[in-house]
């Protein structure tokens, strides 16, 4: 890799270093109810809506009742996007005259948005309506993003309160993420990808006579409405099947930079926020630095072994000094696309700018492997869950070594709280290695793979690891619009999503009733450099010890195949 | 049961303002810049010939010929190939395409061809090339057009798209917008 590559890792993680404390300062404002600079515009807005709505911001709830609401409103919704996409070949807003999708195409794309996975069976050049893109997607890419934050304040407000088992207002919480940080930051950049060539328009598809006297027909829409706030919420479901890779997505490297930025945006900020939530900042930055010296990690590695073209394309003699850029766009390039692909992984989001399933092994294989740790920022609020579990393992471990019982800022890690962290931090791995081993054991699903050998066992993998992982890129070589993958993709999303947050939020219930202990001479501090360490090493040795037999298998065994 | 009441208007308010406010009311201010809203479609003498930032299929030797598309530059289909690092197909596409290059432009030998031309992009409507690429095809189109050399380097000089601030992206250039300079050219000799 360029010393260019190393600067362009170097200045996003520069900027979010600067911009996660202003925007989690507002974020934890925003929750616990004090001023923020918008209040004169949105306050009246809010109050009008609680109104509406008959909500009661002081009436908190325990855990069970908070995350009941929030798992009864994300039904209610995958339910209202399953109507629609049955329904749109007869709705409104039909330019391309997309028709309405089967049961299992309909139930896949619906848990999709709704789980915040964005994983798209369909193509949405002629699959999904105008109206779909607009009432369901655009609409789910506000929803879903903003339950998985609820859920990480809920267990943020559970880890720094003392003996009170409320958690918070579900609905006060949930409507606050989309009014006052969702919804500003997507109108903003909206207007800013417009002018860098992002359409915006209710036109259906245009037609061209190109110059050598050929028909073209040109899908457009509302795209730039869409592409905000898909980064901002880590969504990742494209306007079109290509993704942000399409240049009416992602027109140039200006706009490619900004939605890398924009999706490492919130959940770098989040992790601020927990540094808020405990009353120690120190807490926040060294967790933050943990999880970006990660990222900076994952980011180089991936730029580094997509500089290398595939040596069997090198047998033909053409220059290839520029690396491997089969699935990769003239205006990116290798860092940009790598780069790309490294954040979309980490920060859970699932847009791409390039293939993935074209990558070299090793490339790929990081990219599958930011999803299976899954803590690498993550999205937003569902990733500082996860980076909460490992949290409270790394604590635990610790305690093991000098035998103590484990705090974690002032509250005692007992073995329910470990137990619960167990079987949220093996539901990922189960999740994601059992649908793989099942597919791969069934012939018709076998036959779903396009790049035969090692590759293929990837390409499997990535599916399931994608969908449990709630992120929505895929290895675009796996054929997966049968019944079967939209079936078990559809499974896994929601396993990942809520086998995952039950446990936790009874974590944090059980945390929020213990009281705060005095910190001590014997206390094991967690807002240190050696606890950063520490924490990195627990991700990646759990990471490497479970998903290490799927890797050798995949993307090892293709690279020394490849390049011996 | 009043839970499912609130529930059911969070939809319905989600749905009107997220769903159809937003995307309207931008499609609407969208109109300030009508052109880049609509898909910034490049017209000439009368004719809208594309979108300029979407790629379409040249194959005459008198223009700038892009990269594979997985899709036939079908804009109503974006996708890659997907080919992963170790699929022959990659390569029996890339000779084949590299022997059609050779052949096309005289003199050119394969170390002289940026990989990126025997491979596909990422959304098949890939619009640019690298420089590079665009000047091995110079005396291509020199020779079935009886435009100088000369111009058509000037040209590609011209329409250079460079770095955003010094590292990000690749230089490149717009096969569109150069075959649209042709054409006129083109025009200019016909007339």
């Amino acid at each position: 890799m360029t010393y260019r590559g190393w600067a362009e890792i170097a200045i996003v993680a520069v900027i979010i270093g600067l911009m996660i404390k202003p925007l989690g300062t507002y974020i934890f404002h925003v929750f616990e109810g004090e001023h923020t600079f918008l209040d004169p515009i949105l306050g009246p807005v809010e109050r009008f809506i609680f109104r509406f709505l008959s909500i009661d911001k002081d009436k908190e709830y325990k855990w069970t009742g908070y995350i009941l609401r929030m798992i009864a409103l994300d039904f209610a919704i995958i339910f209202f996007a399953y109507l629609i996409f049955r329904l749109q070949g007869h709705l409104p807003l039909n330019p391309a005259q997309a028709p309405g999708m089967r049961p299992d195409l309909a139930f896949n794309s619906a848990v999709s948005f709704g789980t915040n996975t964005n994983w798209q069976a369909y193509a949405g050049e002629t699959q999904a309506s105008n109206l779909s893109q607009m009432i369901v997607i655009t609409t789910c890419m506000f929803t879903s993003v903003a339950s998985g934050i609820v859920m990480a304040i809920a267990f943020m407000r559970g880890l720094s309160r003392r003996a009170n088992p409320f958690l918070g207002n579900f609905y006060a919480d949930f409507i606050r993420a989309i009014l006052r940080i969702l919804l500003p930051l997507a109108l903003l950049f909206t207007l800013v990808l417009i002018p860098l060539g992002v359409p915006q328009t209710l036109k259906g598809p245009a037609r061209v006579l190109t110059l050598e006297g050929e028909q073209q027909e040109i899908a457009r829409g509302p795209v730039a409405t869409l592409e905000a706030i898909k980064h901002i919420g880590n969504n990742g479901g494209g306007f079109f099947n290509a993704n942000s890779a399409h240049p009416y997505e992602n027109p140039s490297p200006v706009s490619n930079i900004i939605l890398i930025l924009l999706m490492l945006l919130v959940p770098a900020s989040m992790i601020y926020v927990l540094g808020l939530y405990l009353q120690n900042r120190r807490q926040g930055w060294v967790i933050f630095a943990a999880i970006v010296l990660l990222f900076i990690i994952f980011a180089g590695l991936t730029m580094w072994f997509e500089s290398r073209a595939s040596p069997i394309l090198e047998e033909t003699g053409v220059d290839v000094t520029a690396g491997n850029m089969e699935g990769k766009e003239t205006r990116y390039g290798v860092d940009d696309s790598a780069l790309f692909g490294a954040s979309t992984t980490s920060a859970a989001t699932g847009s791409v700018n390039s293939s993935h399933d074209s990558y070299t092994p090793l490339g790929g294989m990081i990219l599958i492997g930011c999803m299976m740790l899954n803590t690498v920022l993550g999205s937003s609020g569902a990733g500082l869950i996860n980076i909460l579990i490992y949290i409270i393992f790394t604590v635990f471990l610790a305690g093991l070594m000098v035998g103590r019982t484990p705090e974690f800022t002032g509250k005692k890690i007992e073995s329910r709280e470990v137990r619960l962290g167990v079987i949220a931090l093996l539901i990922h791995p189960l999740c994601i290695l059992g649908f793989t081993t099942l597919s791969l054991a069934i012939p018709s699903a076998r036959n779903a793979i396009l790049n035969s050998g090692p590759h293929g066992i990837t390409e499997m993998a990535y599916a399931f690891t994608s969908a449990t992982a709630n992120n929505g890129s895929a290895f675009g070589g796996l054929a997966v619009s049968s019944a079967y993958f939209n079936v078990t993709t559809g499974v896994a999303m929601l396993i990942g999503r809520y086998a995952i947050f039950i446990p936790i939020l009874a974590v944090a219930g059980s945390l929020a009733e213990k009281q705060i202990l005095p910190e001590s001479e014997g206390t094991f501090r967690t807002d240190t450099p050696l606890f950063a360490g520490l924490l990195i090493g627990i991700i990646i040795i759990i990471g490497a010890l479970t998903f290490f037999p799927v890797l050798a298998l995949g993307p090892l065994a293709e690279h020394f195949a490849l390049f011996g | 049961m009043d839970d499912a009441k609130r529930i059911v208007k969070i939809i319905m308010l989600a749905v009107l303002l997220l769903g159809l406010v937003y995307p309207f009311a931008f499609s609407g201010i969208a109109r300030l810049t009508p052109s880049k809203a609509d898909g910034d479609m490049i017209e000439v003498d009368g004719r809208v010939v594309g979108a300029r930032n979407i790629g379409q299929e040249f194959s005459s030797p008198e223009y700038f010929h892009g990269r594979l598309s997985a899709g036939g530059y079908d804009a109503m289909a974006s996708g890659a190939s997907n080919l992963g690092p170790s699929n022959p197909e990659l390569v029996f596409r890339a000779e084949e395409r590299l022997n059609q290059i050779l052949l096309e432009n005289p003199g050119i030998k394969p170390e002289d061809v940026p990989a990126e031309m025997v491979t596909a992009s990422a959304s098949g409507l890939d619009p640019e090339i690298g420089l590079r690429s665009a000047y091995l095809q110079v005396s291509r189109i020199a020779e079935s057009t009886g435009i100088l050399e000369d111009a058509l380097r000037a040209l590609i000089a011209k329409y250079e798209r460079g770095r955003f601030l010094w590292v990000f992206g690749e230089p490149r250039v717009n096969v569109l917008e150069l075959n649209v300079e042709i054409w006129k050219m083109l025009g200019e000799v016909r007339q």
